[in-house]
């Protein structure tokens, strides 16, 4: 079996989410190869200080998604608040003040299915803790194109909900902690495929 | 091939159709947002694929006007972003009154709710009866609404807030007749808004204005075309004349936002200045 390599590693998140962004994004080491987009849902009118807040510990520089930046091998984009966060073919992001889905904005959904349109078999997909059933559709997307998900284990998330939610389609690769996690994406993007 | 490779197909196919058949030219706007809009009208028009509607756009022109009302979601409110109405009527209201008479372009204005804050900002600083507000966009359907200028009352209590997070000193709610859980908008207030037909892809200048407000427009479109539109908007402002973006959006990738100076960074507000693009 021929294995696509992968592209670019998005990850999505909410209730509980920016601890467990604490924990995985600083163990990813100083020579990532790959983009890294990250979708969290926040409360609107919440301070857009994100990026500054992911930053510590981080190895990668973290910086916020703009509209028709391309995405670097080896930064951590993160979706700006209040705007879904698309992918343009071209490897560029974009952003759309569409209304919310799954009653938020930016939508995991969203950000993933764009990510399995552009690069189909590329995209690794990580779930992490959240209190609704966004991301769901969007790991169905990932992995319908060859795609790889990772769900963390909802025993160990904070709010259960969003994990369990992707689970019940079907689509996990893997399940996982959230350090084993960090080990299973160092070892898919760092030595096995490149 | 998978189904997403062949959608990509049927998307160009949308897009030929419609402009070829209807002179609607969706070319250079942004790929991901299209294709989620063209596939997200699907159930409304009964396809199940993107190629079952080209017959309809190619033999029922009747279906153009949900097709458009479709491809431009209007989603909007009233006092979106209060920290810019703020900045408007801290910044920029003292400079516009210095104009005797006031033109106010509001592109992209979908529902009108967006136009609808703007004059009740000028209202509160005293400058509506010398000010008319332009407010355009392609979507028919939503102009119609927007002339009627009616809201449930629910959502003018959410936009209230906003309103008074503004800075807005009388209750948001005395702009409105109220009735049957519906408010409608001050015909004083109504009569300084114009609303009209306006496609930012095709269409030149009308006037010339002393601010544009265009928010969350632009970044429906690629680079090429947010070139022509700042450069329309460039030959539409007077010297000095104001243009308010989105929030994440700017004018730095486009060689026709090289007329504009920044007024405001975080807010996402410009001036054109002298110099040409």
């Amino acid at each position: 079996m021929t294995h696509h390599p992968l592209e670019v590693v998005v990850i999505g998140c909410s209730a509980g989410g920016i601890e467990a962004l604490h924990t995985l994004l600083p163990a990813l080491p100083p020579d990532f190869p790959l983009p890294v987009v990250v979708v969290i849902h926040l409360s609107s009118g919440a301070p857009t200080l994100l990026p500054q807040v992911l930053q510590t510990g981080c190895t990668l520089p973290v910086i916020e998604a703009e509209e028709r930046q391309p995405l670097r091998p080896g930064c951590i984009h993160v979706a700006a608040p209040d705007y879904h966060l698309l992918i343009e073919p071209d490897h560029t992001f974009a952003l759309s003040a569409d209304a919310k889905v799954n009653n938020s904005r930016p939508a995991i959904d969203l950000t993933f299915i764009s990510a399995a349109e552009v690069w189909g078999a590329g995209v690794l997909a990580i779930l992490l803790t959240g209190a609704s059933a966004d991301g769901a559709r969007g790991m169905q997307a990932v992995k319908a194109r060859g795609g790889i998900c990772i769900v963390q284990d909802p025993a160990t998330a904070q709010a259960p909900a969003m994990p369990a939610a992707a689970i019940a389609t079907g689509v996990a690769d893997h399940i996982a902690k959230l350090d084993e996690i960090t080990g299973i994406v160092v070892s898919l993007c760092c030595i096995s495929d490149r | 091939m998978d189904k997403s490779d062949i959608e990509t197909i049927e998307i160009d196919l949308f897009v030929e159709a419609m402009a070829r058949r209807h002179g609607y030219d969706f070319r250079h706007y942004a790929k991901a947002s299209l294709r989620r809009r063209v596939a997200g009208m699907l159930d409304a028009l009964g396809c199940t694929t993107v190629a079952e509607m080209l017959p309809l756009i190619l033999h029922q022109p009747e279906l153009l006007p949900s097709i458009l009302s479709n491809l431009s979601v209007p989603v909007t409110e009233m006092f979106r972003d209060p920290p810019v109405f703020k900045a408007l009527r801290t910044e920029v209201i003292p400079v516009l009154a210095t104009y005797p008479r006031l033109n106010i372009w509001q592109a992209g204005c979908a529902t009108g709710e967006e136009a609808y804050s703007l004059a009740i900002l000028l209202a509160e600083t005293g400058l509506l009866e010398r000010s008319q507000i332009y407010a355009t966009d392609i979507n028919d359907a939503a102009l119609a609404k927007a002339e009627e200028g009616i809201y449930p009352a629910e959502i003018i209590t959410k936009y209230a807030e906003s309103h008074r997070l503004a800075g807005g000193s009388l209750d948001l709610q005395s702009y409105f007749s109220m009735a049957y859980g519906f408010g409608k908008i001050d015909p004083a207030i109504r009569a300084h808004v114009s609303f009209a037909h306006h496609n930012l892809v095709a269409d030149g200048v009308f006037c010339e204005v002393n601010m544009i407000v265009c928010r969350n427009v632009m970044i429906y479109f690629d680079t090429l075309l947010q070139n022509r539109v700042l450069d329309l908007f460039g030959q539409s402002l007077v010297r000095n004349g104001f243009l308010c973006l989105g929030s994440r959006e700017n004018v730095a990738f486009a060689a026709a936002g090289r007329q504009f100076a920044t007024v405001n960074k975080i807010l996402r507000i410009y001036k054109k200045t002298g110099g040409e693009a």
